[in-house]
Parts: structure tokens; C-alpha cells; sequence
């Protein structure tokens, strides 16, 4: 068989997945013996590669870039991850959606001006700094998502688990305790 | 009392006229997912969790609502019920905002609990992220809306174990909710007696106690459980 070709993607998230796969400890090594890790957060590659067997996406699509990169990955990758509550569920970036039409503008308001010490001033660099969306999206309401991995954040041998039966060619399936959300 | 004779999972029960078959399942040593009943309180069959399909009926009939008859072929784990359970949960997960890692039930909760039981892994429908409030002007405990499930155990213990009458429900279908009194802030009610029953009874973490913080609230149904036996027994049995 050859080498898998896996990645790890940050969109909507507070990195907590990635910590908690970071958790994973030793089974790293053995990971990295077994798996190409072609792109993600922690390995130095600029663009999503071509030929991914296996993604795993933490967050939810928040911004133009996400849904971007949602797409892009979609074309690239043969199976997507939503790894964690945010990608499965929207989560707690989500929870500005309840605000209703206008949400993006009041929590940027919020948080860059209202609640600004110093220089109040809502961040803005065409090209540089995406533009929010209207509305927070789990990754499985832009694109298809072939597996689940909820959790907030799913605790490291959940990751396990789930990475076990991917290597051993199975489809991955989890149940129980191991889909609990939160 | 006539007993009556049927048949649950191809097991062959005797249940009492009157019985339901939730009662009759679980006194065969079968359980079945369950989320508005509530040991102690009647039935009102509005979850649906319950549902199961019964031999020459075409409808699929809450368990916990529907009574024995002689004869009956009850299934209680099917294909068919597995996806209509998994759905109503989906649904109940859409309809209002469930953010398990901020909420204070998160793993005392029995809408989560039974959410990874029927192997829920995500929710199929878009997410209706509506806007509801919290309540927190009553001093001891809370209401948050976007946890609730409508399921009413907390209107019926309050009428029917504590006898004040404060919950209620108002509004139809998608609007409707839980209030008290007639529509006041909890905290100015004339008719809560501050007993704190429909925090014990409530599924999930839309009652909670005041000053819990995420994953705190674990629920003392015991207070609830000693009413009960009192009022079946008619003993004061600690
Ligand atoms: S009430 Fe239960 S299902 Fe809803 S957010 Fe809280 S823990 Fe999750
Ligand atoms: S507040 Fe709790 S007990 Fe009352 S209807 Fe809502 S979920 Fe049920
Ligand atoms: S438990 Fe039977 S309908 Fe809710």
C-alpha cells in the first residue's frame, strides 16, 4: 500500500483539535511512519496539495477564505474529516448566527470597538484579512463530509480510534461515548 | 385487575389492564429510549424517543402513552425505528441552539446522552439558530430557551408533584415555550414555591441551578423519587 497522504486543516476553530491530536503522544511516531502528513498547521507547506487521501478539518467555515479552502479541498482530498464540534456542528463560533441578519458586523463591533482599549478600529486589509460571512457553517453544509469526529475537543484516543481503523484500511466508523459532542 | 398477554421483542409478557407498554417493556427487562417520561409523572408522549411499531397497525405508537392489549406483537428495535429515532433527535438539535462545550449539562444530559446512543454523528438539517432568551431574574435558578426540548416534565412536576402550577406552556409549534405564570419573569412569580422540582426533572440544561458553570449541573432526582414512593406507597421511605 502507499504511504497514505494525510492533512490537517485550521479554519473556524480555536486549535484545540490540533492540540488534542498533538495529545496523541507516541502513536505520533507511528503515525509518521505510516502517513504522509502533506499539509497542515504544523508542516511548513503554503498550498493545499494535490492527491489528499485524508483530511481532517477543524472549525467551521467562518470567513471568504474558509469556504474557499473548503472547496479547494474537496477537489483535492478523496475523504474529509470533520474533526471536532465546530466542524460538525458550528459550535461555539456558531453561536453568532443567532443574532440574525447584520451578526457579522455587530460581533466585530463588539469586539474591536466596543470592547477596545486601545485604537479602536475594526481590522481591514483587502487581500490579507478575510471577510467574515453572513452565517457560520459546519463544513458538511458547504461541501460533502465522508466521517464525523465530533468532540470539544475530541480527546486524543478518540483521534486514535478513529486513525487506527483508516490505517488498517476500514471504513471508519465510531460509536457510542465516542460521538458524544461537547 | 384482568391481566393481559403479549408479546415485546418476540418475548412473551403479562402486563396489567391498563399498563403501557413502556411499563410492560421494562418490567421484561427492556429498555427503550425514552426523554419526556419521567418516572412518577404521567404520560403525555411528546417526544416521541418512545415510538414503536405494532404488529397490524401502520402507525408507529409511543410506547409510553399507548396501553397493553391482549394479543399485542410490540417491536421495540428496528431498522426503521433506529432512523426515526436518530431524526427526531437531528430535528430537536436543529430547532434550537445546543452548544454542548458551553453548557452546563454537558455530560449530565439525557438529550446528548441518547444523541451518541442512537449513533447520532451530526445533524443532517440545517440549524435553525434561533433567538431566545436566558432567564435569570429568579434568585436560585434559571431558564435557558435555547437548551429546551418542549418535553414539559417540568410543567407537569410542578403541577402534579409540587401542586403550584407555575410552568406552563405558550405559543404553537415553533414558538412555543416554556413560561411561568402567565408569561412573567420567573423571578416575579406570585406561585413558585422556590421548591427547584422542575430543575430535577428537566433533561437537559435549559433549568439549571444558579452559579453552575459548564458541565456542573448534575441533577438530585432522589427529592423526586421520594415524593413518588411516598405518594404510591403511602410511606415516607427516605
Ligand atoms: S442541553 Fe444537552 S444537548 Fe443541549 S447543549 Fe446542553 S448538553 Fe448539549
Ligand atoms: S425546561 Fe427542561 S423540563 Fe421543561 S420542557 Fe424544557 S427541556 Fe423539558
Ligand atoms: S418518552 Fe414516550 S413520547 Fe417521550
Amino acid at each position: 500500500m502507499d504511504t497514505l497522504r494525510v492533512a490537517t486543516v485550521w479554519l473556524g476553530g480555536c486549535s484545540g483539535c490540533h492540540m488534542s491530536f498533538l495529545d496523541l503522544d507516541e502513536f505520533l511516531l507511528e503515525l509518521a511512519q505510516k502517513v504522509e502528513l502533506v499539509f497542515s498547521p504544523i508542516v511548513d507547506v503554503k498550498e493545499y496539495p494535490e492527491n489528499v487521501d485524508l483530511v481532517l478539518i477543524e472549525g467551521a467555515v467562518c470567513n471568504e477564505d474558509h469556504l474557499e479552502m473548503v472547496h479547494k479541498i474537496r477537489r483535492r482530498t478523496k475523504a474529509i474529516v470533520a474533526f471536532g464540534d465546530c466542524a460538525v456542528t458550528g459550535n461555539v463560533t456558531a453561536i453568532r448566527n443567532q443574532l440574525g441578519r447584520g451578526n457579522a458586523a455587530s460581533v466585530l463591533q463588539r469586539a474591536y470597538l466596543e470592547c477596545a482599549d486601545l485604537n479602536p478600529q475594526i481590522p481591514k486589509e483587502p487581500g490579507i484579512v478575510p471577510p467574515l460571512l453572513e452565517r457560520v457553517m459546519p463544513v458538511h453544509e458547504v461541501v460533502h463530509v465522508d466521517y464525523y469526529l465530533p468532540g470539544c475537543p475530541p480527546p486524543a484516543d478518540r483521534i486514535k480510534a478513529l486513525l487506527e481503523q483508516v490505517l488498517a484500511g476500514a471504513e471508519p466508523k465510531l460509536a457510542g461515548k465516542d460521538i458524544k459532542f461537547g | 385487575m384482568a391481566a393481559k398477554t403479549l408479546t415485546i421483542d418476540g418475548k412473551e409478557v403479562s402486563a396489567a389492564e391498563g399498563a403501557t407498554i413502556l411499563e410492560a417493556a421494562s418490567d421484561a427487562g427492556i429498555t427503550l429510549p425514552t426523554l419526556c417520561h419521567l418516572e412518577g409523572v404521567y404520560d403525555v408522549g411528546a417526544c416521541r424517543m418512545c415510538l414503536v411499531e405494532i404488529a397490524g397497525t401502520p402507525k408507529l405508537l409511543p410506547a409510553c402513552t399507548t396501553q397493553v392489549s391482549e394479543g399485542m406483537n410490540v417491536t421495540t428495535t428496528s431498522e426503521r425505528l433506529q432512523q426515526y429515532r436518530k431524526m427526531i433527535l437531528e430535528l430537536l438539535f436543529a430547532e434550537r441552539n445546543h452548544v454542548c462545550a458551553v453548557c452546563v449539562a454537558n455530560g449530565h444530559c439525557e438529550l446528548q446522552t441518547l444523541a451518541y446512543r442512537q449513533g447520532m454523528d451530526h445533524v443532517r438539517y440545517d440549524y435553525c439558530f434561533p433567538k431566545w432568551d436566558v432567564d435569570i431574574t429568579h434568585p436560585l435558578y434559571g431558564m435557558d430557551h435555547n437548551r429546551c426540548i418542549l418535553c414539559t416534565r417540568c410543567v407537569r412536576v410542578c403541577w402534579h408533584i409540587e401542586g403550584a402550577g407555575t410552568k406552563n406552556v405558550a405559543g404553537r409549534g415553533a414558538k412555543a415555550q416554556i413560561i411561568t405564570d402567565l408569561f412573567q419573569p420567573w423571578g416575579e412569580s406570585d406561585t413558585c414555591t422556590n421548591c427547584g422540582k422542575c430543575v430535577m426533572s428537566c433533561p437537559t440544561g435549559a433549568l439549571f441551578y444558579r452559579g453552575a458553570t459548564v458541565g456542573e449541573m448534575e441533577r438530585d432526582r432522589s427529592k423526586l423519587e421520594f415524593i413518588v414512593t411516598a405518594r404510591e406507597k403511602k410511606q415516607w421511605i427516605p
